[in-house]
């Protein structure tokens, strides 16, 4: 059947803000969705409270709406259309994670979906409970015929306990319905269930928990599977997990295809997962089903299913060229499968498996470094915040191009500057080998890193029996690891680089290792210049690698579409002449490398990504073949047609150049050849094209847009100070200390607080605001390397308390210096110009990192003069800094004095949230004055009139995955994602952003107040606010008395070390608070207030931790309370703009 | 993943250097490539791949070794085994035997460590080719090279004959519990000859699961022999080798096809559409993977099959001579499939037995049967 005539109108439903488990992957797949069906000739209306999605740019839908993915909005939402005369017919689900389906069915039993006359397409309210609902999913596989762990769905603790005496320790806890497994883990002990059980049963929005039986150490395997409403079924990519069962998949590095199952193996997986899906009922769509088979006996058993696309869809389409999320649309609106096409090879059809030769192998990625009080420990809760992909000709290869991807300075399977045997070499007081009793635990306990000591231990003789024993990876993986670990003599064997021939060098590629790695080796470290140098000596020998194609079919048919990866293959002869077959159709256009962000962590996320698919477009838009390269599956920009040219690669210096001198014909310094590199984008995606920036350049790769030469001055302490004196604009006062005394001095010098940080880090680590000399000596001993302060020096800046910090951000098109600028991209004649693309006002004060700080977009409480002075000294400074393109420039201002803390000529993270509350493309802008246009050409004369909008950007926090964590904000960014509120009225805006940020202000019930002496006076009027309209007010004595004198009344409420009961906990515990204001005093998950943190945070109660927080909460309340409010989408509220795609 | 070296010399004149493994020796063939991700015991062991040199897409082979359950005839069947890497050992619990070693007990060359993927490429663009695959250092390249160029051509060449030379006796094993077990068939079995080609063993087991006493004749049986045997049902198995060379066994087909209900699969399917008076072909480069969607006309849904063919059916051939096609090959429209319009025949190109590949066509063996069962009950209403 071919697409349904009647529904015009389908409304998609997005993820909202990056969490953990819920990361940009439905970005990917809900823009594949908007695509699919508008150029089906659907209306598309989209609801995601995320700005910094590619899917919410207006061009991606019809109507576009960021607003919470509530039914409260939802409902006004299709008010809104119906009124408009354009009613939605369908809502699609499927397409954005746990949040839209549980939006979905929130929708359905609220009977909104039946008042409006929606139909649910892509899955059913029945479907995705006989999915997620464990009970019943347990009844449907068995009716099937297929097991599951034995397990009991519970609803109290005593059940729970009560089932533990059946089944015993190691147990396994599942909460239903929450995303990424929260609240779910792995139970070695009675407390430890106890406590996962409490937390589970939280965190489960229907109060579930199911706990099964251990299948700890089986095989875990994933398929990928699609099916249509005529029964066609697919298995698109099957996954196999390296960690064993206990692990969850998200936090475990996976392959495919599946390695180690046979024909028969494998081919029963694949009956199960469609008896499964078919039995569930799911009609159309993908859907994830997940199998543990034991080792030792083949046992199969069926873990869970997802009735919607997921991570791992977006792996499976990445790791295949197979778009699962497209087809999944097109299918939702009635295609069959055998009426759409491969896209990939345009000439077969979609209906059928890709086959791929190639491997594939997906990492995690960890950020524990900023939760240094978390479990490390993994378990079946995921806990890693992005992932790389990567792919080779055979594991080893893309095992090690894997790790090199993940940007944690390791460049492969040891041989590195992190390697501890190689350091062991050379330095005597490194311990090698590794104690038997530290390596047994490392290995047992999965963990990251884990593999580094499957290496260490091999090294040290033990053997693979023993290792796998311990770790229950299987015997290939772990033989794979050995090969490696054997080579590892082959290659040491040669004492010089210049030992290395053609073959051992050919091998050394072929086993996945990197330039850095042979440059530790044999040129004793990682440097650039010997990264070059070993460069130079591998070309010399003429091992260079090939590029091959991702096609969904193992080369059985010609796939069209550009997206390849790089490998070393072993030449053939032709003719008596040795050839390498290179898959790259390189054309005559011009090009431009845009370097992706790689894998996401905090700090560096969708932002970037956002900010990259633009550049693409620019590229589409101004004639220039686009040239993508990014390891982050996860994302839109590695999406086959968001670029012309699409390399799945790790983000080093080496790859980077591999491909650019390949796509230059051999080498980078010909920037005039026809078709050439004519750019390469370093300032889109992040610190991790930027790092790359120096070698780029140092190897001839012409960079544009702003010069490295400004990039270095605005990170250079001094060269920047200078700037700013010249131009009059004043800093914090600050210095550099190379020693603890130098520290010491300084801060005595400048005056307490200060803020101390290492120079060179993104998204403020390790920086600390210290308020007197015992606080910096405890830094200077704990947080930093004394003994390298030599070359790390920490930085010293007076914290500037109860300052209103300020984000700007600016494109300009100034001419960069000449020694940094690309000859091939010609200025425009117009005068340069740098025009303000918004100011955004923090509501934290200076201090909390500016990524974890709400902001609002217009400014509040800046005067009219306030605000043209920041324009001034934003406009300045990109004069100054000669930038071209994007820059963004943090300051503070108090008492009406602005002081520049940091300038970053680069994209920022509040580029895409900026572009949404101002409804402009600021990042595309910026692409095409980079690209040589200037801001005249593009129409851009002057700042922009204010918005008629208030866009308040919240993040969010992933402390609900790290329990133990103390929950408060500082200069150490911990937000994984953020959502927008995007309203008429600034309150109603802040109101909306805290409900997209899945913590809704309540408009009535119970508020407990806990401020520090310091806002004491500022909390009376919060408190006298709350009172009248209507809330009690629960406080400590004291606080108590204080109000009392001011006529505020408050119920004093137990101190938690007064020892009565019930106290704060219990009233948190037993959903009697309903709201949290508690700015800290004391620090640390161990003090009181910490748990009083911890616990709200488990019981999911909105919690304020800043005074100023606090006020705009007071009017986002008011607002709340004020009655009905509204939605709107971008296309009305931004209505005077020009079209985004012009 | 041994020091030796070896070589795969093509008609083109490339060759393709690396390691050797699996035996010694030298073996020529028709060089071909399957892209199935799984299952390369079962494909190893697959009689149609004889005399044919066997290039895998994916990237490891050999993981999981060799189970004795696993395979699809007594040995392999191919020439010789070309792959990207092969693993030393096996990772399974199934396995009784690493494929290296298996492989070299039986005699069969291998070699590794070759860019697959463009000798892939290599024969997409030029069609099959012949080759010779050398696990020694005797012949030089351009003895190698004059060998491949005076070694016949697949076309015209009978080898199912030969494959299933000596076939007799009933078949009785069933299914293991790896298939989801078929629908029980009320009565006594249907007494069914089944041609062996070269069967797969796992059609018989197939046939045997779905409710057939299966005894096997060899292909050089003649109608007569068949008769005699009074059988409810006749079946044509899968074999390598060019169909219309298989001239006796077309005649006996031309005979006695029908006069029972009919089912071919693979090479069977094309010997009945021959017999039929349909004209084969020779594809490109042929269909080898467990991938291929076919259309099932008559429900309207795709099968996934697994293929295994380098010949097909014309279509116009075989609708001018009384049939209805019942499958298409959904990627490049050939034929999959076909039912004469009046007599109880049917063949299918794919492999419906899998093994490797999906399961999903298995109930053809179940229609089979329930054409039996229906010329079982026209025969008790017409007595």
């Amino acid at each position: 059947m071919p697409r349904r005539d009647d529904i015009h109108s389908i409304l998609i439903l997005g993820s909202g803000p990056i969490v953990i488990g819920q990361g940009c992957e439905f970005d990917y797949s809900g823009t594949q969705a908007c695509k699919a069906l508008q150029a089906d000739g659907y209306r598309i209306v989209l609801v995601n409270s995320n700005p910094a999605t590619i899917m919410t740019d207006p061009e991606f839908s019809d109507r576009t709406y960021i607003e919470p993915i509530t039914p409260e909005a939802v409902r006004r939402i299709l008010e809104l259309e119906k009124s408009r005369g354009t009613p939605v017919d369908a809502v699609l689900p499927t397409l954005g994670g746990q949040t839209a389906l549980n939006c979905a069915c929130e929708l359905d039993e609220l009977g909104l979906l039946e008042e409006f006359d929606v139909e649910m397409i892509g899955a059913t309210r029945a479907v995705i409970e006989r999915a997620e609902d464990r009970q019943a999913f347990r009844e449907v596989c068995e009716s099937c015929g297929y097991d599951l762990p034995r397990c009991k769905v519970v609803t109290s603790v005593d059940d729970g306990f009560d089932f533990l005496e059946e089944i015993g320790l190691p147990a396994v806890l599942r909460p239903a319905y929450t995303l990424g497994g929260s609240g779910g883990g792995i139970a070695y002990n009675r407390e430890e269930f106890e406590d996962q059980l409490r937390r589970g049963l939280d965190a489960s929005r229907i109060g579930q928990v199911q706990i099964d039986q251990s299948v700890l150490g089986w095989k875990e395997y994933e398929l990928e599977v699609v099916r249509d409403h005529k029964d066609n079924c697919l298995v698109i990519c099957g996954i196999e997990n390296i960690d064993p069962m206990g692990v969850h998949t998200g936090d475990s590095i996976t392959v495919a295809p599946i390695q180690t199952l046979s024909d028969r193996e494998y081919q029963r997986l694949r009956d199960a997962s469609f008896d499964i899906l078919r039995a569930v009922g799911v009609d159309t769509g993908g859907s994830n089903v997940q199998f543990a088979v034991n080792p030792e006996t083949a046992e199969m058993v069926v873990v869970e299913m997802n009735p919607r696309v997921s991570r791992s869809s977006a792996l499976a389409s990445k790791a295949t060229g197979f778009p699962i999320a497209h087809i999944a649309a097109k299918l939702a609106v009635g295609y069959t499968l055998d009426e759409l096409r491969n896209d990939i090879t345009e000439t077969t059809s979609a209906c059928f498996e890709p086959s791929i030769d190639y491997v594939v192998v997906k990492m995690p990625r960890w950020t524990f470094e900023k939760f240094p009080e978390a479990d490390e420990t993994l378990t079946t809760q995921m806990k890693s915040v992005g992932e790389a992909m990567s792919i080779g000709r055979n594991f080893r290869e893309a095992f090690q191009k894997a790790v090199r991807s993940m940007e944690v300075k390791r460049f492969g399977f040891g041989l590195d500057g992190q390697d501890r045997w190689l350091a062991s070499q050379d330095d005597a007081s490194v311990e090698w080998p590794i104690d038997e009793e530290t390596l047994t635990r490392k290995l047992a306990v999965p963990c990251q890193g884990r593999l580094y000591y499957v290496r260490y231990a091999l090294k040290q003789g033990w053997t693979a029996e023993r290792v796998h024993d311990i770790t229950r990876i299987d015997p290939w993986f772990i033989e794979q690891f050995e090969r490696l670990v054997r080579f590892e003599d082959t290659l040491l064997a040669a004492g010089s680089l210049e030992d290395i021939d053609v073959d051992l060098m050919r091998q050394a590629k072929q086993n996945g290792y990197s330039d850095p790695q042979l440059a530790r080796i044999f040129l004793g470290d990682i440097s650039t210049e010997n990264i070059l140098t070993v460069r130079a000596y591998r070309k010399q020998l003429g091992v260079m690698p090939v590029f091959k194609l991702v096609d969904t079919c193992a080369a059985e048919f010609e796939a069209v579409t550009p997206y390849y990866y790089s490998t070393y293959e072993t030449p053939y002869e032709v003719d008596g002449k040795a050839v390498v077959d290179d898959e790259i159709r390189v054309s005559d256009r011009e090009k431009i490398v845009i370097l992706g962000g790689g894998p996401n962590r905090i700090g560096q996320g969708i932002e970037f990504d956002y900010c990259c698919c633009q550049a693409a477009f620019a590229c589409e838009e101004l004639g220039y073949e686009s040239v993508m390269i990014n390891s982050n599956p996860e994302t839109v920009s590695t999406d086959y047609d968001t670029s012309d040219l699409l390399f799945f690669e790790p983000l080093t210096l080496e790859d980077v150049l591999d491909i650019v001198e390949r796509l230059n014909g051999g080498g980078v310094d010909e920037p005039n050849r026809q078709g050439g590199v004519a750019g390469c984008i370093v300032q889109f995606g992040g610190q991790t094209p930027l790092n790359l920036a120096h070698g780029l350049a140092a190897a001839g790769v012409p960079l544009i847009g702003t010069g490295l030469e400004a990039i270095d001055t605005a990170e250079d302490r001094d060269r920047f100070k200078a700037i700013l004196e010249d131009l009059g604009l004043k800093q914090p006062p600050n210095g550099i200390a190379y020693s603890l005394e130098e520290a010491r001095d300084i801060a005595e010098d400048i005056g307490y607080p200060v803020l101390v940080r290492p120079s060179y880090v993104l998204g403020g680590r390790g920086m600390e605001i210290c308020y007197d000399v015992d606080a910096l000596d405890r830094y200077m001993r704990t947080a930093v390397d004394v003994s390298d302060l030599a070359n790390a020096p920490i930085l010293i800046d007076q914290f500037l308390n109860d300052a209103t910090e300020v984000d700007v951000d600016v494109v300009a098109d100034f001419t960069p210096h000449e020694s940094t600028r690309s000859n091939q991209i010609t200025a425009s004649s117009d005068p340069p110009r740098a025009i303000i693309a918004g100011i955004m006002e923090h509501i934290e004060q200076a201090g909390v990192h500016s990524g974890d700080s709400s902001c609002m977009l217009p400014p509040d409480t800046l005067s009219p003069s306030t605000r043209k002075r920041i324009a001034e000294h934003a406009r300045a400074l990109a004069e100054a800094l000669q930038v071209r393109g994007l820059m963004n420039l943090q300051l503070a201002i108090r008492d009406d004095e602005i002081f520049v803390i940091e300038v970053n000529p680069r994209a920022s993270r509040t580029v895409p949230y900026v572009a949404k509350a101002t409804g402009q493309p600021w990042s595309r802008i910026a692409a095409k004055v980079m690209m040589g246009r200037s801001l005249a050409d593009l129409g851009m004369q002057g700042d922009q009139s204010p918005p008629t909008f208030h866009a308040v950007k919240e993040p969010v926090f992933p402390f609900d995955k790290f329990p133990g964590v103390d929950v408060v904000l500082g200069p150490e960014m911990r937000s994984t994602g953020e959502a927008m509120g995007f309203d008429r009225s600034l309150p109603m805006a802040l109101a909306k952003a805290k409900m997209s940020a899945w913590l809704p202000l309540p408009t009535e019930g119970h508020v407990f107040l806990s401020v520090r002496d310091g806002d004491k006076i500022a909390a009376i009027d919060v408190a006298r606010s709350l009172v009248s309209m209507g809330f009690q007010v629960h406080s400590t004595q004291g606080t108590c008395d204080l109000l009392a004198s001011h006529s505020v009344e408050a119920t004093p409420i137990r101190k938690i070390s007064e020892g009565a009961r019930p106290n704060i906990l219990d009233r948190l515990a037993n959903n009697e608070i309903d709201l949290i204001i508690n700015t800290p005093t004391k620090t640390g998950a161990d003090t009181d207030e910490g748990r009083i943190r911890a616990m709200a945070v488990r019981s999911r109660v909105p919690m304020i931790t800043t005074m100023t927080g606090a006020i705009a909460a007071v009017r986002a309340i008011t607002a709340l309370r004020g009655g009905d409010w509204q939605v709107a989408a971008l296309q009305d509220s931004h209505a005077a703009a020009e079209p985004a795609r012009s | 993943m041994t020091a030796r070296l070896a070589r795969l010399v093509l008609e083109d004149g490339s060759i393709f250097r690396g390691g050797g493994w699996g035996s010694s020796g030298r073996q020529i063939g028709e060089v071909v490539f399957c892209t199935a991700m799984t299952g390369y015991q079962e494909a190893l062991t697959d009689p149609s791949y004889r005399g044919q040199i066997l290039v895998l897409t994916t990237a490891h082979v050999g993981n999981y070794g060799v189970c004795a359950d696993d395979v699809e005839s007594d040995s392999p069947q191919v020439a010789g085994f070309v792959v990207h890497e092969a693993a030393p050992l096996r990772s399974n619990c199934r396995a009784d035997e690493g494929l290296p070693e298996w492989l070299a007990r039986h005699g069969i060359p291998a070699l590794d460590g070759v860019d697959t993927r463009a000798l892939v490429c290599r024969l997409r663009s030029g069609g099959a080719m012949r080759g010779v695959l050398a696990v020694d250092d005797a012949a030089s390249d351009e003895e190698l090279h004059a060998l491949v160029q005076a070694s016949p051509s697949m076309s015209g060449l009978d080898l199912a004959t030969e494959a299933g030379a000596g076939a007799s006796g009933e078949r009785t094993e069933t299914l293991d519990a790896f298939w989801p077990a078929p629908p029980l068939v009320d009565g006594p079995p249907c007494q069914v000859v089944a041609i062996d080609c070269g069967a797969k063993r796992n059609i018989y087991r197939h046939l045997v699961s779905a409710g057939c006493a299966v005894r096997v004749v060899p292909p050089t049986v003649t109608a007569t022999e068949i008769r005699a045997m009074e059988p409810e049902g006749v079946f044509v198995s899968n074999g390598p080798g060019d169909p219309a060379a298989v001239e006796g066994l077309i005649e006996t087909l031309r005979e006695i096809a029908g006069e029972v209900p009919t089912f071919g699969i693979c090479l069977g399917h094309q010997l009945l559409a021959l017999a039929l008076g349909a004209k084969t072909w020779k594809l490109p480069f042929g269909h080898r993977g467990a991938n291929q969607p076919v259309r099932d006309v008559q429900r309207g849904r795709i099968a996934i099959t697994s293929q295994n063919h380098g010949f097909c059916v014309d279509a116009d051939s075989l609708e001018a001579c009384g049939c209805t096609v019942t499958h298409w090959h959904l990627n490049d429209g050939t034929v999959a499939g076909f039912r004469h319009q009046s007599k109880p025949i049917m063949g299918v190109q794919f492999h419906p037995e899998a093994s490797p590949g999906p399961h999903e066509a298995a109930d053809l063996f179940g229609q089979f049967v329930e054409s039996m069962h229906l010329a079982r009950s026209n025969a008790v209403a017409g007595r």
